[in-house]
């Protein structure tokens, strides 16, 4: 039933967002126009509802996806080994899952240079994920660097949440 | 002067508080070592058009911190009007601009000035632009361009626009397009993720910039006339940092779809992909010199994030910054000269910029969190985005440090500047 509701949705959204562009009608006529520049995003993609249970209950170390990275670093530490291992085990045992890796960093430094920061500890966990089993066709690491903070402060402590990678599987993304 | 320039802003902001758009608000600190002076007379003409675009011109003028106006003895002054040189003079103008606006049989404006010398007592310009009501502006911004080209021997840039993105709240991002002096600002695109990176093509039609509304960095190129949109380069892993090559057609890009950050040359059209650059380690942020020879880049391959360049062709590659642990985000000037870039020094994020040939190299703010610069076409003027009282506003550096003018919007952050080229 739930699987029928979440396309019902997104047919909606999409019929919503060809029939009310909404921005620039005011400015109709001038040189820059607005209206088939904005592409409405579903933000937080279809949710999780598709997802098995062993996924999402908090009680199962899979509903953790997210690895944190020590300043200037790409090394997983040893706190995340396991939660690494239990989510290669998983995409071992369900070769049609894929996974979506999001590198993250601070705020700090250039945004551009950022990304690749970011994607060097999305590839770091990548790669973890590959040694234990998991293929490469099941992994897409990508960076976010500084644009999606989890913490807006500027603080050491807000700045370590946003370092680090998470992982996202298919309908999550 | 200051208080002249504070009922200019006064009016602007009173003028745009019911604009649907968060339009940009300037404010100038310092001003160029000699400033010229100058007088910009009342226009003679229709009252109300004639004071827009006096407004305008004067606005141009003062703003660039080249200027200083002087007020005039007679009142309005047009281009027909025989002028007192002497009573000009002894007000201290070295120049003065008269003008009117008149219509056309077509309804529309037409407006005519000529700039004099004062000590010479000839004529230095003279022109005339018609435009509709609403492009009243852009009249004004065209006869500043010809008084600052007459005066400073060098073209203006009153007439060129900015794109930035202004992160309004969570969850809306707006890639908006502004006339230099801020005004006239339009969102050319809204997305819910984050916009970075744009980049103005060659011809001034076209953006390219990084969008995350994939749920990773994808390059879009976009035209501004028609909103079109054409995705460049959507490979497996991140697409990032694009740069216009010179001839509009290609562009340089990161991808990491071989793995680590590497830089690829690709069509504007996202074929034909080559690379670049092979290393092992971080290579992003390219910039195409402006003869399309050089590509500079970050990388740090030497342990630290430093700037290099390499030939278009690939190898020859040589380091180009050697000061401090953190150089970024190289942007070269119109002329190829010099390179503004962002170095750490004493903790903060600071505007630099080096002569190439010297490798003499002058820091020009003392921000915490300078980031993005971008030339003028004119090269006089650096764009940045930076950080005051914890929310992102634009500042305008010009080349020798000395005249600042900070852009800010009232709600929201402003960053990632990227000034367009000269109008066609």
């Amino acid at each position: 039933m739930k699987k029928l509701i979440v396309p019902a949705l997104l047919a909606l959204l999409i019929a919503g967002c060809s029939s009310t562009p909404d921005t620039g009608a005011e400015q109709s006529g001038a040189p820059v126009e607005g209206r088939d520049g904005v592409r409405t995003v579903t933000a937080g993609g279809v949710g999780s509802s598709q997802l098995p249970a062993i996924l999402t209950d908090p009680k199962s170390i899979l509903s953790k996806r997210s690895v944190y990275f020590d300043y200037d670093s790409f090394e997983i530490k040893p706190e995340f080994k396991d939660l690494v291992s239990a989510h290669a085990k998983f995409l071992v045992e369900n070769r049609q899952f894929k996974m979506l890796i999001q590198g993250n960093t601070d705020e700090r430094g250039s945004r551009e240079y950022n990304i690749a920061l970011g994607q060097k500890r999305s590839d770091a966990v990548k790669k973890a994920l590959m040694l234990l089993g998991a293929r490469e066709e099941q992994l897409e690491s990508v960076s976010l660097g500084e644009e999606k903070p989890a913490c807006v402060d500027q603080s050491e402590s807000c700045w370590a949440k946003n370092r680090r990678g998470d992982m996202l599987y298919n309908g999550e993304f | 002067m200051n208080r002249h320039f504070r009922q200019f802003a006064v009016l602007c902001a009173t003028a745009f508080s019911l604009s649907a758009h968060a339009q940009l608000s300037i404010e100038v600190t310092g001003a160029g070592a000699t400033r010229i002076p100058v007088t910009i007379a009342d226009f003679g003409g229709e009252p109300g058009a004639a004071r827009a675009i006096t407004t305008v011109i004067r606005g141009d003028l003062e703003r660039s911190g080249m200027f200083k106006l002087v007020e005039q003895a007679q009142s309005p002054l047009t281009e027909a009007t025989s002028i007192d040189f002497n009573a000009v003079r002894s007000r201290g103008a070295d120049a003065i601009a008269a003008g009117s606006i008149g219509a056309t049989a077509d309804g529309r404006h037409e407006a005519r000035f000529r700039l004099h010398d004062t000590n010479k007592q000839s004529q230095l310009a003279g022109a005339a632009f018609v435009t509709s009501t609403s492009l009243l502006r852009a009249a004004g911004h065209r006869i500043a361009d010809v008084i600052y080209e007459k005066l400073i021997g060098e073209p203006g840039i009153f007439s060129t626009r900015i794109a930035y993105v202004v992160k309004a709240g969570v969850g809306r991002f707006e890639l908006q397009i502004a006339d230099a002096d801020g005004q006239n600002a339009q969102a050319a695109l809204i997305s819910k993720e984050p916009i970075i990176s744009p980049v103005w093509s060659p011809d001034g039609g076209r953006l390219a910039y990084v969008s995350f509304e994939n749920k990773k960095p994808v390059i879009y190129v976009h035209s501004l006339a028609t909103g079109k949109r054409t995705v460049v380069a959507n490979f497996k892993g991140s697409n990032s940092a694009p740069a216009w090559a010179p001839d509009g057609r290609r562009l340089a890009v990161v991808l990491t779809k071989n793995g680590g950050s590497q830089i690829f040359l690709i069509n504007a059209d996202g074929s034909g992909v080559t690379r670049l650059t092979t290393s092992g380690s971080i290579d992003t942020e390219p910039q195409f010199s402006p003869d399309g020879q050089t590509v500079f880049f970050t990388s740090d391959r030497g342990g630290s994030p430093q700037i290099y360049r390499v030939s278009v062709s690939g190898g020859n590659t040589q380091r180009v910054t050697f000061e401090g642990t953190y150089n970024v985000t190289p942007r070269l000037s119109p002329d190829g000269k010099s390179m503004a870039f962002i170095s750490r020094r004493d903790g903060g994020f600071r505007l630099a910029v080096m002569d190439l040939a010297s490798r003499q190299t002058q820091i020009l703010t003392d921000s915490q969190k300078d980031e993005s610069p971008s030339f003028a076409p004119n090269g006089r003027m650096i764009l940045i985005a930076t950080e005051i009282g914890g929310r992102g506003v634009l500042s305008a550096v010009s080349v020798d440090g000395r005249i600042k003018q900070r852009l800010s919007v009232a709600a929201g952050d402003v960053r990632e500047p990227a000034w367009g080229p000269y109008q066609k």
